[in-house]
């Protein structure tokens, strides 16, 4: 008799579970379907105005101003694209850009680089003291030394010329790339210094043989966002850069919109085009931009 | 097979080494010695481009804030002059102050509240979620010239997108934003909520960095979720709060590219940010003293809002293995 109330307890206590458990899972459900619905709705609100870009940059001029807009353009004008391309002289502002972002890339690297390398791995007095100084001066705002860097640059001729957008760069690339490499450095065993050591090889070896190899994921990080701080740049050029065959894509973008107002089918596709390397080396490079913002809490 | 190649090596270095040293034993500095040697030369190029760069012109600029100099005639010595101006005689910087505060007012808080409540949807496990947080993410890729244009578009009074959607679906006449002087600052507000992937993406790496146990035992103890939320996921995402708050407050002081591009500091200085004015100052007047103490201003500003946020923080951040003041 005992026996049979126990299995109906039992059976008892097994629905209930059941229910809970499926009630809880619905409740899992609702929740999930719903936060699903609210970023499936953020994502189309945030991608929107990039559909509108590449919908505007291929219509004639006189449909932008049909109402209700069109979003898919009839007809379609691929010719916007040569057309902006031609209408100002954007090869000459792409070959500008690429001269000054790659070569201050890899002064930023290769400097950057040997000096973390030197604080995170070799031993001299003062190194403590002349970090936290380096890692204080992060605190300074730009704004600040703006004026008597260009008055320096001034006296030194430099003006309406690349140096100064690049020569700063090959002086360590800037304390938050050294602090960046340096925390990463850190993590590199260093036993294979000593081994390195006891094999005959030289300080400057190990930095090129062992370390900068290692690295390659956090050079890669830091090759990103040089790539992209250095291609959005707008005040650097804008100071430095005055006459039109100088320009850079940032500044050629500016000068379009002001030669061209209201034509916004080539600002439009201008824009595209510029913001065309940006899009994919974000997508080659996705998962080390997740990492990079994680590690180093930098917005981009 | 490596252990006899290394005891060779190194037998055979040694060797070379006394035949060395006999000769000349005093000119060899010891291990520790070249290794400072070699670390000074390897810092060399951030130890100089600190003092060309960042504290040379430091030092400069606070100098020269306290001159006054066109660039053509010689630097003149005005003492506290340039900073009397600024507080007394200087209308468009008060306006230059106010609507950067103002901005900041507004987009820090909204930023950082979007930012975690995408963060918090997303921190689940969704199909898709990838593709979503490249999506969100991507906007705070493309900063610059190229963004500011295509918001500009968007914001046109008569056919710009914005408009046209308010007036289909709202039938609202929108505003002319950036030609209306109440409403470009407001658009620059939504214009910077189209970036807040980058704080989302923080945030969501501190969600995952809250160990799961301390919501298992919360719902043990019949926590609910609005509870969870409150006295485990505010109190542990505290810290990186504070973080994009600083870091919000440091951006948002500092807007110039956007304001340059999109409306010039215009309609009558609506949008008149402090780079804006530091630039026009500097680049357009060639006042290059009363441009320094300017700057300088923006950096004890920047500072003082900072210290601000510190100071405060005892009271909201909690830190783990601290217990809260």
């Amino acid at each position: 008799m005992s026996g049979v109330s126990v299995d109906v307890d039992q059976q008892r206590i097994y629905a209930l579970r059941r229910r809970f458990r499926r009630r809880k899972r619905l409740l899992a459900f609702a929740q999930r379907s719903t936060s699903y619905i609210v970023l499936a709705f953020g994502a189309v609100l945030i991608m929107i105005p990039f559909l509108w870009m590449v919908s505007t940059s291929l219509k004639e001029w006189s449909s932008l101003f049909l109402y209700p807009p069109q979003w898919i353009p009839r007809p379609v004008v691929w010719r916007n694209y040569v057309d902006a391309l031609t209408l100002v002289p954007f090869f000459t502002f792409l070959k500008n850009t690429c001269i000054i972002t790659f070569t201050s890339l890899i002064g930023q690297i290769l400097s950057a680089s040997m000096v973390a390398f030197s604080f995170a791995r070799l031993r001299w007095p003062g190194r403590d003291v002349i970090f936290i100084i380096l890692l204080s001066t992060l605190m300074l705002p730009y704004e600040v030394t703006l004026i008597p860097k260009f008055m320096m640059f001034r006296a030194l001729g430099w003006i309406n010329t690349f140096k100064p957008l690049i020569v700063p760069d090959y002086f360590g690339g800037g304390a938050f790339l050294v602090f960046l490499l340096r925390q990463f450095y850190m993590t590199i065993p260093a036993e294979l210094d000593d081994a390195a050591r006891i094999d005959g090889c030289s300080t400057v070896g190990i930095w090129w043989r062992i370390i900068m190899p290692l690295a390659k994921p956090a050079l890669g990080i830091v090759a990103i966002f040089g790539f992209q701080g250095h291609w959005n740049d707008f005040m650097g050029p804008l100071i430095y850069l005055n006459s039109t065959e100088k320009f850079t894509l940032a500044l050629g973008l500016n000068l379009f919109k002001n030669q061209y107002t209201a034509q916004y089918q080539y600002i439009m596709a201008a824009s595209l085009i510029v913001m065309l390397p940006l899009l994919v080396n974000f997508y080659i490079a996705q998962r080390y931009f997740v990492q990079g913002v994680v590690i180093t809490g930098l917005k981009g | 097979m490596t252990y006899r190649r290394l005891v060779t090596r190194t037998a055979a270095s040694r060797d070379e080494g006394q035949g060395e040293t006999r000769g000349r034993r005093s000119p060899r500095l010891s291990l520790r010695t070249q290794e400072a040697i070699w670390g000074w030369v390897l810092a060399m190029p951030i130890i100089l481009g600190m003092l060309l760069w960042t504290l040379g012109p430091m030092v400069a600029s606070a100098i020269l804030s306290f001159m006054k100099w066109d660039l053509l005639t010689p630097p003149k010595w005005v003492g506290v002059a340039n900073y009397v101006k600024m507080f007394t005689g200087d209308r468009l910087f008060w306006q230059a102050v106010k609507v950067t505060t103002l901005y900041a007012l507004f987009r820090v808080p909204l930023g950082l509240a979007f930012g975690l409540l995408i963060a918090l949807l997303m921190n689940q496990k969704l199909p898709g979620i990838y593709a979503f947080r490249t999506i969100y993410y991507l906007p705070s890729v493309l900063s610059g010239v190229a963004v500011a244009l295509l918001w500009m578009w968007i914001f046109a009074p008569d056919f710009g997108l914005l408009n046209v959607v308010l007036w289909k679906v709202f039938h609202i006449k929108g505003p002319s934003w950036l030609f209306s002087e109440t409403w470009a600052l407001p658009a620059m507000v939504i214009m910077s909520l189209w970036g807040v992937g980058g704080g989302m993406l923080i945030c969501l790496a501190g969600l995952q960095g809250i160990p799961t146990e301390l919501y298992e035992a919360a719902e043990i103890d019949g926590a609910g979720p609005f509870a969870k939320l409150t006295r485990i996921t505010l109190p542990l995402m505290s810290p990186v709060l504070f973080f994009n708050l600083v870091q919000g407050i440091i951006s948002a002081l500092r807007v110039f590219t956007e304001a340059y591009v999109m409306t010039g500091g215009g309609p009558n200085y609506a949008t008149y940010f402090y780079g804006l004015h530091i630039y026009t100052t500097a680049f357009a007047d060639f006042k290059m003293g009363y441009a320094s103490a300017l700057a300088w201003f923006l950096f004890l500003y920047i500072l003082a809002l900072t210290l601000l946020v510190f100071k405060s923080s005892p009271a909201w951040v909690y830190y783990e293995g601290r217990p809260r003041a």
